[in-house]
């Protein structure tokens, strides 16, 4: 029944997207225009709904427990508790399709809905343009991937969630991810339609100002939030791993994080033209790129769902006709810029960060896909470990760290003023500072002391701005400041937790201690529980603080969840706002020892709140406008 | 006579040029020394020019009633059914690392037939596992 109605509603959708175009390019022929956008505005308001109801559809199937839908056959199970049932729609591949597609559609209505009285060209363009990717992705949905196939016969059970998908944190992760990650194809439509329509410069940067903001902060969130289930959920006890699928998330955030700011130069000094389109493209082409690349199976990571080759080679051909149809537009239309600039201006520090920015995506671009490349042309395995980003990466970003504090206050076209007296009081009182916490803790290596210098440097500027522009009566939005303050505390307390960790592995027995630096830890007893969906060995250690005689008491899991049969660890962690203790537990075969980590780990809670006020200074100027 | 703003353009090319391939070649030096190429017990006792000591990914199966754990160590045997090499592991071991079950070590070899693990991957569900594991376990059906 449902699955019926389901693929009904799909392919009166694609019917819906195809006449959007049809009357899209109608009324791009001037001789037949006969109605005007107000037409648009309804039909996508069809088409929003529509796209509604069919995710609520699948919805229902979860809730209902319909198995007779494929989808829910294979991911939910009558046992599992009602909020995973409805959380496990977009826990797969075509129900995240689904919500992809949701996105999709209602960035394209939203983006109508508010530019409606603006130049109609470029608007119908880029609507256009947007029903285009709209439509590629029915159609794999409809014929590739999609959600309502039926098992015949009905099974009478269904296989269950992946338990480590059976989680608060991650229930909220794709949604927000996808808004920033399926959001920027409506810049990416915006451009080509730009480029074709011919409303360019500050007026185009306008039109997509607000677009990029709200993509890149529920980037920002989902990415943190993909971070914070990583951390207590796998048991790997970091928060970044370097995994192809966190890297396919940073990627856009990067083009994202350079489009931000180069959007301020077209807009103010109308210059970088060519540049923003490109990043507007690249945007999109990443996060599809991404997803073919966590989707096809060709690299290995977490969220490499049963893999079928054939959606691999649908996303990729579907990504090689945009960029090819994208490059072709733009080297068409494509007008020589002209550029202006002087050495100590504003517009030569953004370009300065788009440059860090593109050094930071080439890197990770290159450490993701090397891999697949060394496979097909030699047929060797390779993976490229983590120090590879490490040691690319975090040099570099001591000089950006030094740039993003000084680069907001220079002002456009030429800067004359003369703040090195200011600049050097708070590099020394950044050095002083670092030199305290390092001399009463131990000594670390030079780089992770120019780090921290770097960033104080940054925490105290963007604080001294913002209490001189509070002195001044210039109550600006504070946004810029939060977000450049929450990157400084970000890299910060980064800083700090990689070098004042302890972690230990070891192996031990019920009645046992084990003495761990200034931690003893005692394994006090193990009892079996049994909850709605899983059975669990809860071990109880005692974690002594031998230097001020605290104690905590920490509860790892051993679960077994019975649909589908998986054993899982969970952490026990405890959260200070200085440190976490943290303590995986799991059984070693054929013995009586339970091997352990054990790690304390310094500011991770500030590490997350740090992350979210990056992207809270991206809301409040959302808020503003 | 070159004019001042062809100049500054050939000023301005070549030290671009001359920085991106010194970024290049900085990347592919650091890129070079961090890969791990994935081994098979058989590929590390019948080769015979395996450097000691270089970093490599270790995969194969854990060898039935091998693990041996004492309370600073856990020891096992990884073998593809043809070779065998003994692993020695001081880590936390990741869900489902059990006899008989596909793994990968990621470490180096002290000596021939003996590996030092400082990470262990096995697989995080039934459906998921590292597919340079899947080829292996084909194989050796």
């Amino acid at each position: 029944m449902l699955s019926n109605t389901g693929n009904t509603l799909i392919f009166i959708n694609i019917i819906l997207t195809l006449s959007i175009i049809y009357f899209s390019f109608q009324f791009l022929n001037k001789e037949k225009r006969n109605f005007g956008v107000k037409k648009f505005v309804e039909l996508s308001l069809y088409q929003t709904t529509l796209s509604l109801i069919i995710f609520f559809t699948l919805i229902l199937g979860f809730v209902f427990s319909d198995f007779s839908i494929e989808n829910v056959y294979r991911n939910s199970h009558t046992l599992k508790p009602l909020f995973y049932k409805i959380t496990g729609t977009w826990g797969n591949h075509e129900g995240s399709l689904l919500l992809w597609i949701n996105v999709l559609v209602f960035f394209s209505y939203l983006f109508l809905l508010f530019n409606k009285k603006s130049n109609h060209i470029f608007l119908i363009y880029t609507l256009l343009i947007q029903n285009f990717l709209i439509l590629g992705f029915l159609l794999f949905l409809f014929v590739n991937s999609n959600p309502f196939s039926l098992v015949v016969p009905k099974p009478l059970e269904g296989l269950g969630l992946n338990p480590i998908l059976q989680d608060p944190a991650l229930a909220i992760h794709p949604p927000l991810l996808y808004v920033g990650f399926v959001g920027s194809s409506i810049y990416f439509s915006a451009a080509v339609a730009s480029l074709i329509s011919g409303l360019t410069g500050s007026e185009f940067a306008k039109k997509i100002k607000l677009w990029v903001l709200i993509s890149w902060c529920f980037q920002t969130l989902g990415i943190t939030l993909g971070s914070i289930w990583a951390y207590y959920e796998l048991g790997w006890g970091g928060f970044w791993f370097w995994d192809p699928v966190e890297n396919s998330s940073l990627m856009p955030w990067f083009v994202m994080t350079a489009l931000l700011h180069s959007v301020m130069v077209l807009e103010k000094r109308n210059m970088l033209y060519s540049w923003v389109i490109i990043l507007c493209l690249m945007t999109f082409t990443l996060s599809v790129t991404g997803t073919f690349l966590v989707r096809s199976g060709i690299l290995n990571s977490v969220h490499t769902f049963a893999n079928d080759p054939s959606r691999g080679l649908y996303i990729l051909v579907f990504l090689s006709v945009m960029i090819f149809f994208a490059i072709t537009i733009f080297i068409k239309k494509n007008k020589k810029d002209h550029y202006i600039f002087s050495g100590y201006s504003k517009e030569t520090f953004i370009l300065a960060n788009n440059w860090f920015m593109a050094f930071f995506l080439f890197t990770i671009l290159v450490g993701t896909v090397y891999p697949i490349f060394t496979e097909v042309l030699t047929q060797t395995k390779v993976s490229v470990g983590p120090p590879f980003y490490n040691i690319t990466i975090i040099p570099i970003v001591i000089p950006f760290l030094l740039l993003m504090a000084i680069a907001p206050n220079i002002s456009w076209i030429k800067d004359r003023t003369n703040n090195l007296k200011k600049i050097s009081f708070l590099i020394i009182l950044s050095i002083l500072i670092n030199s305290i916490i390092f001399h009463f803790f131990k000594s670390m290596s030079l780089i992770s002391n120019l780090i921290i210098i770097s960033s104080l440097f940054l925490i105290f500027y963007t604080l001294s701005d913002f209490f001189s522009s509070y002195k001044k009566k210039i109550y600006l939005v504070p946004s810029r400041i939060v977000s450049h303050l929450g990157f400084g505390l970000l890299i910060f307390f980064i800083g700090l937790n990689h070098n004042f960790s302890i972690e230990k592995d070891f192996n031990i027995k019920v009645g046992e201690k084990k003495s761990v630096e200034n931690f003893l830890i005692n394994f006090e007893s193990l009892n079996l529980i049994e909850k709605e969906n899983y059975k669990a060995i809860v071990g109880t250690f005692r974690v002594d603080n031998k230097k001020n005689l605290n104690s905590n008491t920490l509860s790892p899991e051993i679960r077994i969840y019975s649909q589908p049969e998986t054993l899982t660890y969970e952490a026990s962690i405890r959260t200070r706002l200085s440190h976490d203790l943290y303590l995986t537990m799991s059984n070693i075969n054929r013995t009586e020892l339970y091997n352990i980590k054990f790690q304390k780990k310094p500011f991770m809670m500030m590490i997350w709140l740090s992350a979210i006020l990056i992207s809270i200074g991206g809301f409040l100027r959302i808020f503003k406008k | 006579m070159l004019t001042k703003k062809v100049k500054n353009r050939i000023l301005f090319l070549t030290l671009f040029i001359t920085i991106l391939v010194v970024f290049i070649f900085y990347l592919a030096k650091i890129l070079n020394n961090n890969l791990l190429f994935f081994k098979t017990p058989s590929d590390l006792i019948e080769n015979q020019n395996i450097k000691i000591g270089k970093s490599i990914r270790l995969g194969g199966m854990v060898k039935k009633n091998s693990i041996v754990a004492t309370s600073d160590e856990i020891k096992f045997i990884i073998t593809d059914f043809k070779n065998e090499i003994i692993v020695s592991y001081k880590g936390a071991v990741p869900n489902l690392f059990l006899e008989e079950k596909g793994v990968v070590a990621e470490g180096f070899l002290k000596d021939k037939k003996y590996f030092i693990a400082n990470r262990v991957l096995a697989k995080h569900d039934e459906n998921y596992m590292p597919p340079e594991l899947k080829e292996v376990i084909k194989n050796a059906k």
